[in-house]
């Protein structure tokens, strides 16, 4: 059961990773990553949410498969990071590349601890 | 008007002209199948190696290098020495791959490490991740132009 959730999370996961960097390819073109850079903060921030919500010990073995391991973790990534970075600097581009590097990690983070202290301090208020 | 065009169904430039129709749902098919079998692979591992909270996060560390290995390798193949069936590329790369390894799972790691305290390790963990993977995509690519070079060499 649990398995069958990941999977479903993980399909609608990837779907609107594609979906959205089709999308922001196409309008703000390819020199800068910016799609995958877009699902990893919109994947860490709706993380951070789930994980705030969850914070005062209420088990939610349904949406924590779909949502956290399943569409969060799928929607996010960082295969394509990596590849994409490591491609920016091999093409010469070295501050885009560095660029991408320090900003994923920030905005993953940040959005993280966003997510999950507005989710905290609304749930638990 | 090359003459090498591939003899698929689009045979007009599709990166000349901008794309305004709809989402192509046979891409879409393979995405969320490879995007299944990548989360559930994660949540397998996650359960072999499992890390409480606060914990090294060893397991998600090893699916993100691993997973940017094999990314290199599959992109130095797929760009280098093989031309494949179109979706091949979404199948594997955005697919399993895109869905296999994980930015927010990291993320998560990172705070717990740091809400227990273990600012030191959170730091190790945070740097180890990118430099292990972006090193790893390198590795993957290299490793296989070399393996795929010599092999062709030796025939």
């Amino acid at each position: 059961m649990t398995v069958l959730l990941v999977a479903v999370g993980g399909a609608a996961g990837a779907c609107l990773r594609y979906l959205a960097d089709r999308s922001v390819r196409g309008r703000f073109g390819s020199s800068f990553p910016w799609g995958t850079l877009t699902v990893n903060a919109a994947g860490s921030l709706i993380l951070g949410v789930l994980t705030g919500v969850a914070l005062p010990g209420v088990p939610m073995p349904v949406l924590h498969p779909l949502l956290g391991t399943g569409l969060c973790g799928a929607l996010t990534t960082y295969s394509t990071f990596g590849y994409e970075t490591v491609r920016l600097f091999v093409d010469g581009a070295r501050l885009r590349s560095v660029a991408n590097a320090v900003a994923t990690v920030c905005a993953g983070l940040g959005c993280g601890v966003l997510g999950f202290l507005g989710a905290a301090a609304l749930g638990g208020g | 008007m090359s003459s090498d065009a591939t003899p698929t169904e689009t045979t007009d430039a599709p990166s000349v002209a901008p794309r305004r129709h709809g989402p192509p749902w046979d891409v879409l098919s393979v995405v969320a199948a490879g995007g299944a079998l990548g989360a559930v692979s994660r949540y397998g591992l996650s359960l072999l190696w499992p890390h409480p909270p606060g914990s090294f996060p060893g397991a998600t560390l090893l699916i993100n290098v691993v997973g940017c290995l094999l990314m290199g390798a599959l992109m130095c193949l797929l760009t280098e020495f093989v031309t494949t069936h179109r979706l091949v590329r979404p199948f594997l790369g955005v697919g399993v791959l895109g869905g296999f390894t994980t930015l927010s799972a990291h993320v998560l790691d990172t705070m717990h490490l740091a809400a227990a305290g273990r600012l030191g390790l959170a730091v190790t963990y945070v740097s180890a991740t990118v430099f292990g993977a972006l090193l790893a995509v390198l590795l993957g690519a290299l490793g296989t132009r070399l393996l795929l070079r010599r092999a062709a060499g030796t025939r």
